[in-house]
């Protein structure tokens, strides 16, 4: 009996533990998120800013610890959404360019936005969601 | 000796991942004495990336974002009666081309990317039309890719016709780059031949081939978003983008393997190899690659009197480096390239037009003239 019992513990000690595991997982909504950005920055940024970030020098700037990445948030969501047009300053530097509206849905943005700045040195604990994005106007 | 091996093969790998690539032999210089400037001649534009002239002198101009714009006596008028165009990362509004019996059949031929057809997302369509009060009517879709998908990546696309009335537009990859190119009886990574119905001509090379999409008139592409009838011998030139390095002109040719992406001078944009040669039987060597690449857009062959410096040049738009670039062929062989007009934007398209100048549309900003320096 004592047997049983032990076993029982035991066995819905692990299910507890597993399922608490499973939850975490499932449920941490930042760190699925950059899942999902890291396949839209391979189809939509990665042959300009290129698989690190670094962006090409004078011509795309860089996303890797990017001072106006990291101080601009609302300004980087509405040019992922709308498109980026005109001179920014990039880590003192000037970049004048076009990026064309990319048509990413805003849970899209949300996500390749919480790509890029969780990664390369970035870190944004405060995740980017659909509805932020959608708030963001032209 | 353990230790050796190891060192070997980390340096093997090293040596593998970061895959050395030879540049162009020749260099894009700077214009030693340029006899001509640019004029703007139509503002305001984001994304002109196709245009055509009327007869009455009147343009036509596409916008990625799905606007077709008329532009006749100084004035911009959007044109109605577009299709639904699906517009996500490089797809869009793409070119326009007028029949070359335009004024006796009216008809004018423009590529987009749809979202039409099975599946989720979308793919390249070939659509004709006939303008009339501003609208477009009579619209007919001649070709429709597939399948759809939600990639954002090569959707080409650039229309011609050749000396024989058939008309050639292309497809990039559309991102499936180990599927789509080598497949025949796949779309995507292709050049396609029409005759100007949208009917497949009988002598297309895989009429006869089983499960082929017959429309394909070559194969092995990665995404040409440039394409020109030479003027001196009527043969079909395209440009099109490597990954990083490898951009190419090609001289199509019927059926022929353009070798992608088995064959290339570029490497991933990580740095890393996706193949380690850059010739074999069976596939065609380009006529010119780009190592570093410039993003090659647009392209036209100078046969104006008005630009008699340039006569049998190759005109190429540079997205990536905002300049339009020159290349002097002898013998089909690139032997000297200039930079022009410098930091003028993102050059989308050149052409040649019917009065004979030389027009640039850049991203951003308009459409260029290329005129005599006073």
């Amino acid at each position: 009996m004592k047997l049983i019992i032990i076993s029982l513990i035991t066995f819905s000690s692990l299910f507890i533990f597993n399922s608490n595991t499973n939850s975490y997982k499932s449920q941490d909504p930042l760190k699925e998120s950059i899942e999902r950005g890291s396949e839209i920055y391979t189809d939509f940024c990665m042959s300009c800013h290129l698989p690190n970030g670094e962006g090409v020098e004078n011509v795309y700037p860089p996303l890797a610890q990017s001072d106006y990445l990291i101080k601009n948030r609302e300004a980087s969501i509405r040019g992922i959404k709308y498109g980026q047009e005109g001179k920014i300053v990039v880590n003192g530097k000037t970049y004048n360019n076009v990026m064309a509206p990319l048509g990413l849905s805003d849970d899209e943005v949300a996500d390749v936005m919480n790509y890029i700045t969780n990664n390369w040195g970035n870190k944004n604990e405060k995740i980017v969601t659909e509805e932020e994005v959608f708030k963001v106007k032209k | 000796m353990k230790q050796i091996h190891s060192l070997l093969a980390i340096l093997l790998i090293t040596v593998s991942a970061c895959a050395q690539q030879t540049e162009s032999e020749v260099k894009a210089e700077e214009p030693v004495a340029l006899n001509y400037t640019t004029e703007l001649v139509v503002s305001d534009l984001n994304i002109p990336w196709g245009m055509t002239f009327l007869p009455d002198g009147s343009m036509l101009i596409t916008e990625k974002s799905g606007d077709l714009i008329l532009f006749k006596n100084g004035k911009k008028t959007t044109i109605g009666g577009v299709p639904d165009i699906y517009v996500r990362g490089q797809g869009g509004f793409l070119d326009i081309e007028l029949h070359p019996d335009y004024k006796n059949n009216a008809w004018i031929y423009m590529t987009h990317a749809s979202a039409e057809g099975e599946g989720e997302g979308g793919n390249t369509a070939l659509i004709r039309a006939k303008l009339n009060d501003n609208t477009l009517v009579e619209l007919e879709q001649l070709y429709k890719a597939g399948p759809n998908t939600k990639k954002g990546q090569h959707f080409g696309s650039r229309i011609e016709f050749d000396n024989d009335g058939y008309l050639y537009f292309s497809i990039g990859d559309r991102g499936n780059r180990d599927e789509n190119p080598q497949d025949i009886t796949r779309d995507c990574g292709k050049i396609y031949r029409l005759n100007d119905d949208g009917s497949i001509p009988s002598d297309n090379p895989f009429v006869n081939t089983e499960n082929a999409k017959t429309a394909i008139f070559s194969f092995g592409h990665r995404n040409p978003q440039g394409m020109a009838k030479n003027p001196f011998t009527g043969a079909i030139w395209v440009n099109e983008h490597g990954p990083q390095g490898g951009d190419e002109i090609n001289i199509i040719e019927k059926g022929k393997n353009f070798g992608w992406p088995v064959i290339s001078y570029g490497i991933n944009y990580s740095g890393t190899s996706f193949t380690d040669i850059t010739e074999k039987e069976g596939m065609e060597q380009p006529l010119f690659y780009w190592v570093p690449s410039i993003a090659p857009s647009g392209m036209a062959i100078v046969s104006s009197e008005k630009y008699p410096d340039w006569e049998g040049n190759v005109l190429v738009g540079s997205l990536k480096f905002k300049y339009l670039e020159r290349l002097i062929l002898e013998n089909n062989k690139v032997v000297k390239r200039e930079k022009l007009f410098e930091d003028i934007g993102r050059v989308r398209n050149v052409i040649q037009a019917p009065d004979g100048y030389i027009y640039v549309a850049v991203e951003g900003k308009g459409i260029y003239k290329i005129i005599l320096k006073e």
